[in-house]
């Protein structure tokens, strides 16, 4: 019952943040979205990891997106552009689609059909993930903090570009060395 | 309906009632501390004392009239002060605050005093803080005023600085309690140790001091109150605001408070464990240390000037997170080598 609930609202908050013209309502409603998928892991048994879905994605990744969002401003997308319906993007978007749900038949089948909660409902408490990701998983661990790095120091790079081209202190500094002659 | 269940409902509710009171008391209780620290007398004419006070701003309020701008974004508008509240009130259902009781015989098992017992009680709040952002956020951004929106943005930038100090010194009690249950925290707590309280807040007194301003920062109190940093933003984010609206977000930042007033209790102060009362009186220990955490929320207010917007952010990352991330180190080598 309360499965049906939540995956309905992840679908449909899901379909609605591709449907939105307004950006900022997209953020929202994809915010929504994960607040529903964090209702299913709770229903898996996962709290650790329903509540690291908000902790990470609704509160600290999307409270980025919508700050961005806020500070461009960016009208309401123009029907002109939105190509959704042209020929290329369809034949790409069918085959992908076409392909998911071929990989998606293939892994439900694999898995045996079972349901309920995840097979180790152990791995729920907090100390076993832990413990899991510090020696199972250590060199994937490190790898995607690297990855992480690497994308920090890019977004750095991308925006102390502009700042070396466009001297702005220094041209202060001259005019009011101008003006104090 | 079995008792229990029944139990819970009441308990529900009576957090509900009460966290809705307790917004009224503190509006009372901030401007007589107020006046108090500035020499005047505060409000004295509704009701002895002027206790009546909150009584007469809650009419008030509701008789105002509604506003809303013209260019304003309708739906979000609207949503956004509901957003505030609901997650403030959301926050406070993972804080227990007294010992379980069986509430005179009437139970079977003794219930303890806590809405929701979750194992990972402390991250579900720190969840729940990040996304009372988003109130302020989009409250900020579609009243379309510029006030407002660097109100919202102001607001956004000094979250998400200072959730960072907030969580490492979350993880500091973490570390040493072994335990992500506040419940499990706080009966850590019981007992004294050579006459000293066994509190987390001394074996964490930098982790505590972390909290707290990290703490003052989240709610937006001042000297960290930038997002209605009224000199310069008439009224921050809520300045299109009124009535019932407005009044919704003075009641998300009241409840705000009085949360991160229970959470410290629960999390360095020992929550409901003191002498003298019995442990089925610890309640009241738990009221009493909330009232002097909010106590010197309100004479922080009218003692200190509030900080320059740069200066904010300085502090927060350069001064308090640093000493956040040496605060958790320290723990954590001082937890491996006395071990648990």
């Amino acid at each position: 019952m309360l499965f049906y609930l939540f995956a309905t609202a992840a679908v449909v908050t899901s379909l609605l943040v591709i449907a939105q013209r307004n950006p900022i309502y997209s953020v929202l409603l994809l915010i929504a979205s994960f607040g529903a998928l964090s209702g299913l892991y709770v229903l898996l048994d996962a709290p650790f990891v329903a509540v690291i879905q908000i902790i990470v994605y609704a509160g600290a990744i999307m409270v980025l997106f919508l700050f961005v969002v806020m500070l461009l401003n960016p009208p309401a997308e123009a029907i002109e552009a939105h190509r959704l319906f042209g020929r290329r993007p369809m034949i790409v978007g069918s085959l992908l689609a076409v392909l998911l749900a071929i990989e998606l038949v293939w892994a439900l089948t694999a898995a045996g059909g079972e349901s309920g909660a995840f097979p180790g409902a152990s791995v729920s408490s907090v100390a076993e993930i832990g413990r899991l990701l510090f020696t199972d998983y250590a060199f994937q661990f490190e790898v995607t903090s690297i990855l992480i790095l690497v994308a920090m120091v890019a977004a750095v790079m991308l925006a102390g570009r502009r700042s070396t081209q466009e001297p702005r202190e220094a041209s202060a500094d001259a005019t009011i060395a101008r003006r104090g002659e | 309906m079995t008792p229990l269940l029944a139990a819970q409902i009441v308990l529900t509710l009576f957090v509900f009632v009460m966290l809705l009171n307790s917004a009224a008391v503190m509006v009372y209780f901030e401007r007589k501390v107020a006046a108090v620290l500035q020499q005047r007398m505060g409000p004295y004419l509704v009701g002895p004392k002027g206790v009546l006070q909150p009584l007469a701003d809650i009419v008030k309020l509701l008789f105002k009239e509604e506003l809303r701008p013209a260019a304003a974004d309708r739906i979000l508008f609207v949503l956004a002060p509901m957003i505030s509240a609901t997650a403030a009130f959301a926050a406070f259902a993972v804080v227990p605050f007294g010992a379980s009781t069986t509430f005179f015989g009437l139970l079977d098992e003794p219930m303890r005093l806590q809405v929701a017992d979750v194992n990972v009680a402390v991250l579900v709040i720190f969840a729940i803080s990040s996304m009372s952002v988003y109130g302020i956020v989009l409250a900020g951004w579609s009243s379309n005023s510029k006030y407002s929106l660097l109100g919202g943005l102001r607001s956004s930038a000094q979250m998400i600085s200072y959730e960072l100090s907030y969580g490492l010194a979350l993880a500091g009690v973490i570390l040493v309690a072994n335990s992500m249950s506040l419940a499990r925290i706080v009966d850590q707590q019981a007992g004294a140790f050579y006459g000293i309280p066994r509190w987390f807040v001394f074996l964490q007194p930098i982790g505590f001091l972390i909290y707290m301003t990290a703490g003052i920062a989240e709610t937006n109190r001042a000297p960290f109150d930038f997002p209605e940093a009224e000199q310069e933003l008439v009224a921050g984010y809520h300045t299109e605001y009124s009535s019932m609206k407005f009044s919704m977000f003075f009641l998300a930042e009241y409840i705000n408070m009085v949360t991160v007033s229970a959470v410290a209790t629960d999390l360095y102060l020992g929550g409901w464990h003191g002498p003298f009362l019995p442990e089925s009186l610890g309640w009241i220990w738990f009221l009493l240390k909330v009232t002097a955490i909010l106590f010197f929320y309100i004479w922080m207010r009218w003692t200190l000037p509030r900080y320059r917007y740069d200066q904010l952010m300085a502090f927060g990352w350069k001064v308090l997170l640093p000493a956040s991330v040496i605060n958790l180190i320290v723990t954590a080598a001082g937890v491996l080598y006395f071990g648990v």
